[in-house]
C-alpha cells in the first residue's frame, strides 16, 4: 500500500530505495547526507538486509561491489569528497557491468570545500568519474517526491542495463521536508533471476566469474563496444525532461535538481511582468535529454537560452553541444555554497540577457 | 588398479601461469582441497586479488569475483552479506593486503567478519617486476631499495598476524609457510581450521603463508625456499597467533 508522508529528503530516499528492493548499503559519515546511512542502519536489518558502516568511502563503494556481485540490490551514498574516494570502484563496478545505486548529496569543492549546496560534480558523474570508457545513468532530482519515485524504480534500471544508477542531489534536497506519497514495497523473492551473479551455488562449465580485466585487446575493445551500443540504447528508452511553458517561450531558462525549483519561479516572474519565459529541465543527466534541446532551439520563438548552476558552468557545455549553435547560451552560477534566489535569476535575465 | 591420487575438484583445468619455482601454486591446491574436504562445492564464493594471483578467478572451481588493489575483504564482507550461507575467502598477496588494503584488512578483522584471508607473503611485489613490499625483510635487495631495505630510509616491514591477533573480531589467525613439505602439511591444516571457524561462525579467520618469488628474489627455487626456511621464517614466526 502507497503511504502519504511529511519526509526529509534523505529519508525519503533511503525508504524508497528499500521499497524499490535495496537490501545492501554500506557507506562512510559525511555531510550532507548522514540521513541516509543513519535511517538505514535500522531500517535494512528490518526487511532482512544488511548495512555496515564502512571504514571508509572506498571499502563502502567495494563493498557494494562485493554484494552487487553476489547478486543482491546494494547501494552507498556520500557527498563530494567521498564520492571522488569511490571513483576507482565504481570504474570496477562499470567494467564488471553490476547493477547498483550511488547517490551523491553535492557539496561544494575543490577539496574539502564547504557544506553548503553545490552542482559541482557533474562533470564527475556525466562524463566518467573514474578512469577508463564507462557511463553512469545518472538522474538530477528536483523535489524530494521526484527523489523517491527515481529511488523506487532505480534499481530496476540498474539490474535492466547491469550499470550503476547515479542520483546526483545536493545538500538542500537532502534536508527540506516535503509531503510524500511512499509506494509499495516490492517484493523482492519475485525480481527476475539474475543469471551473471557470482552467487556461490554454481561450479564447473556454470562457474560464474564477475571481472573487469581483460588482457586481450579484442575482448577489452568488444567490451567496450558492449557498453557503448548499451549506453545508446539506454539513450533511447531512459532519457526524461520537463518542459515548462516552453510552447511560446523566447527565453527558454535550463537547470536541474533544486536549483530547477529555483528557475521555475524565475519563470514565472518573468511571465508576470510580460516577459515569455519558460524552463526546460533535464531529469536525466545522463543520458542528456540532447534532442528536446535542439527541438526547442530550433523553435523561432525562442531567442536564447539561460543556464543556472550551482557551479562556475558544468551543464551549460552539454546544452550548448545539444542545441548545436542554433541559439546562444548564457550562464547564471553561484557557487561556494551560495544559493541563487528566482529574483537574482530574473534579474540576470533583465539585465544580461535582455540588454 | 586403486587411484591413489586425484586432482582436487575445486581446481579447473586450467593451467596455472606462475612461474616455475613459485609457491602461488602450492597455496591454490591446498586452499582447493581444504574446500573440497569441508564440502564447500556449491555454496561458495572467492575473492581474487590484483597481484600475481589477479587470474585466480580462473583457477578455483566456484563462483569468483575479482577485486580492485587492496580492497578484497571489503568485496568478501558484500559478498558474504549478501547470503551469509556462503563460504566466502579472499587470497590476496603482502601488497595488496598489508600495503594499499591495510585498512580494509583490518577493519574486516575488527568487525569479525566471518570469512577467510589466505595471505600470500613472498616479501615483494611480484606482478609489477620486485618492487619492495610492506613485508620486504630488511637488507632484502627490491627494485626499489637496490641495496637492501633499510629501516632508516625505507621503515621497517609489517608482521600481519601479530597485528592483526591483537583484535577481538578474529577466531582464527596463523602463520605457515610453503617451504617444505612438513610446513604444507601444516599449512593444509591451519587453511582448514580456519575455513571451520568460518563455517561455525566464529569470526574473522586468516592464514598467512610464507611463499617464494624466485623470479623477483633472482634465486633459483631452491635457493628460494631456503631464504624462506632461514631469514623469513626468523623474522615471521610461524604458529597459531589467535584461536578462539
Ligand atoms: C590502484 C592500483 N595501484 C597499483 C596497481 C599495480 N599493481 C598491480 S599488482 C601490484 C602489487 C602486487 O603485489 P602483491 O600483493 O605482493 O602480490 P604478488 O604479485 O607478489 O603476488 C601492484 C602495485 C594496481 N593494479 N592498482
Ligand atoms: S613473479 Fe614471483 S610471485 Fe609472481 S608468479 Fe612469478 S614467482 Fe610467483
Amino acid at each position: 500500500m502507497s503511504e502519504k508522508k511529511l519526509m526529509k529528503g534523505n529519508e525519503a530516499i533511503a525508504e524508497a530505495a528499500i521499497r524499490g528492493g535495496c537490501r545492501f548499503f554500506a557507506g562512510y559519515p559525511i555531510t550532507p547526507q548522514n540521513e541516509i546511512p543513519e535511517y538505514m542502519s535500522w531500517r535494512l536489518f528490518e526487511v532482512g538486509g544488511q548495512f555496515v558502516q564502512s571504514e571508509s568511502e572506498v571499502a563502502a563503494i567495494n563493498m557494494v561491489y562485493g554484494a552487487a556481485g553476489a547478486g543482491a540490490r546494494a547501494m552507498t551514498s556520500s557527498s563530494s569528497p567521498g564520492i571522488s574516494l569511490k571513483q576507482e570502484g565504481i570504474s570496477y563496478i562499470a567494467g564488471a557491468e553490476l547493477p547498483c545505486v550511488i547517490i551523491n548529496m553535492v557539496r561544494g569543492g575543490p577539496g574539502l570545500g564547504g557544506i553548503q549546496p553545490a552542482q559541482s560534480d557533474y562533470f564527475q558523474a556525466t562524463k566518467g568519474g573514474g578512469h577508463g570508457d564507462y557511463h553512469m545513468l545518472v538522474y538530477g532530482p528536483s523535489s524530494v517526491q521526484e527523489c523517491v519515485d527515481i529511488l523506487y524504480n532505480a534499481f530496476d534500471k540498474a539490474d535492466e542495463y547491469r550499470i550503476p544508477v547515479m542520483i546526483l542531489g545536493d545538500g538542500m534536497l537532502g534536508q527540506i521536508m516535503e509531503a510524500v506519497t511512499l509506494p509499495e514495497m516490492k517484493d523482492v523473492s519475485k525480481l527476475p533471476e539474475k543469471k551473471w551473479a557470482a552467487t556461490g551455488k554454481n561450479t564447473g562449465e556454470n562457474r560464474r566469474i564477475i571481472n573487469s580485466l581483460y588482457i586481450e585487446p579484442d575482448e577489452l575493445e568488444s567490451l567496450n563496444r558492449k557498453l557503448f551500443d548499451r549506453y545508446a540504447l539506454i539513450a533511447e528508452r531512459e532519457t526524461k525532461y520537463e518542459e515548462y511553458l516552453c510552447d511560446d517561450a523566447e527565453i527558454v531558462l535550463t537547470a536541474y535538481g533544486t536549483v530547477a525549483r529555483i528557475a521555475k519561479s524565475a519563470v514565472n516572474i518573468l511571465r508576470e511582468n510580460g516577459i515569455k519565459a519558460g524552463l526546460l529541465r533535464p531529469i536525466t543527466l545522463y543520458p542528456f535529454p540532447s534532442k528536446a534541446f535542439l527541438e526547442v532551439a530550433n523553435r523561432p520563438s525562442v531567442r536564447r537560452f539561460v543556464c543556472s548552476e550551482l557551479s562556475m558552468g558544468q551543464m551549460i557545455e552539454d546544452v550548448k553541444l545539444a542545441v548545436e549553435g542554433k541559439k546562444p547560451v548564457d550562464f547564471y552560477g553561484r557557487t561556494g555554497g551560495n544559493v541563487m534566489t528566482p529574483e537574482d535569476i530574473v534579474e540576470f535575465v533583465r539585465t544580461e540577457v535582455l540588454k | 588398479m586403486a587411484k591413489v591420487f586425484e586432482k582436487t575438484k575445486m581446481l579447473t583445468d586450467a593451467p596455472f601461469h606462475y612461474c616455475p619455482g613459485c609457491t602461488h601454486g602450492i597455496a591454490h591446491r591446498l586452499v582447493a582441497e581444504v574446500l573440497e574436504e569441508i564440502g564447500a562445492e556449491g555454496h561458495c564464493i572467492g575473492i581474487a586479488s590484483v597481484g600475481c594471483s589477479v587470474f585466480a578467478y580462473n583457477y578455483f572451481n566456484c563462483d569468483m569475483l575479482q577485486a580492485s588493489h587492496g580492497r578484497a575483504p571489503a568485496v568478501a564482507t558484500g559478498a558474504k552479506r549478501a547470503d551469509p550461507s556462503n563460504i566466502v575467502f579472499a587470497y590476496q598477496g603482502d601488497g595488496d593486503l598489508a600495503s594499499i588494503g591495510m585498512a580494509e584488512i583490518v577493519h574486516a578483522a575488527t568487525r569479525g567478519e566471518k570469512i577467510t584471508v589466505i595471505f600470500i607473503n613472498n616479501a615483494i611485489y611480484g606482478m609489477t617486476g620486485g618492487q619492495m613490499a610492506p613485508t620486504t625483510l630488511e637488507g632484502q635487495k627490491a627494485t626499489t631499495c637496490i641495496y637492501g631495505r633499510n629501516p632508516e630510509i625505507n621503515g621497517n616491514p609489517v608482521k600481519m598476524c601479530e597485528l592483526l591477533a591483537t583484535l577481538t573480531g578474529p577466531s582464527f589467525i596463523a602463520r605457515e609457510s610453503l617451504a617444505d613439505v612438513k610446513y604444507i602439511v601444516a599449512a593444509k591444516k591451519a587453511i582448514k581450521k580456519a575455513f571451520e571457524h568460518q563455517m561455525k561462525g566464529d569470526g574473522f579467520t586468516m592464514v598467512e603463508l610464507l611463499s617464494s618469488c624466485p623470479t623477483n628474489w633472482h634465486m633459483t627455487p631452491e635457493q628460494a625456499l631456503e631464504y624462506v626456511r632461514g631469514d623469513m621464517e626468523k623474522l615471521y614466526p610461524l604458529g597459531v597467533f589467535k584461536e578462539v
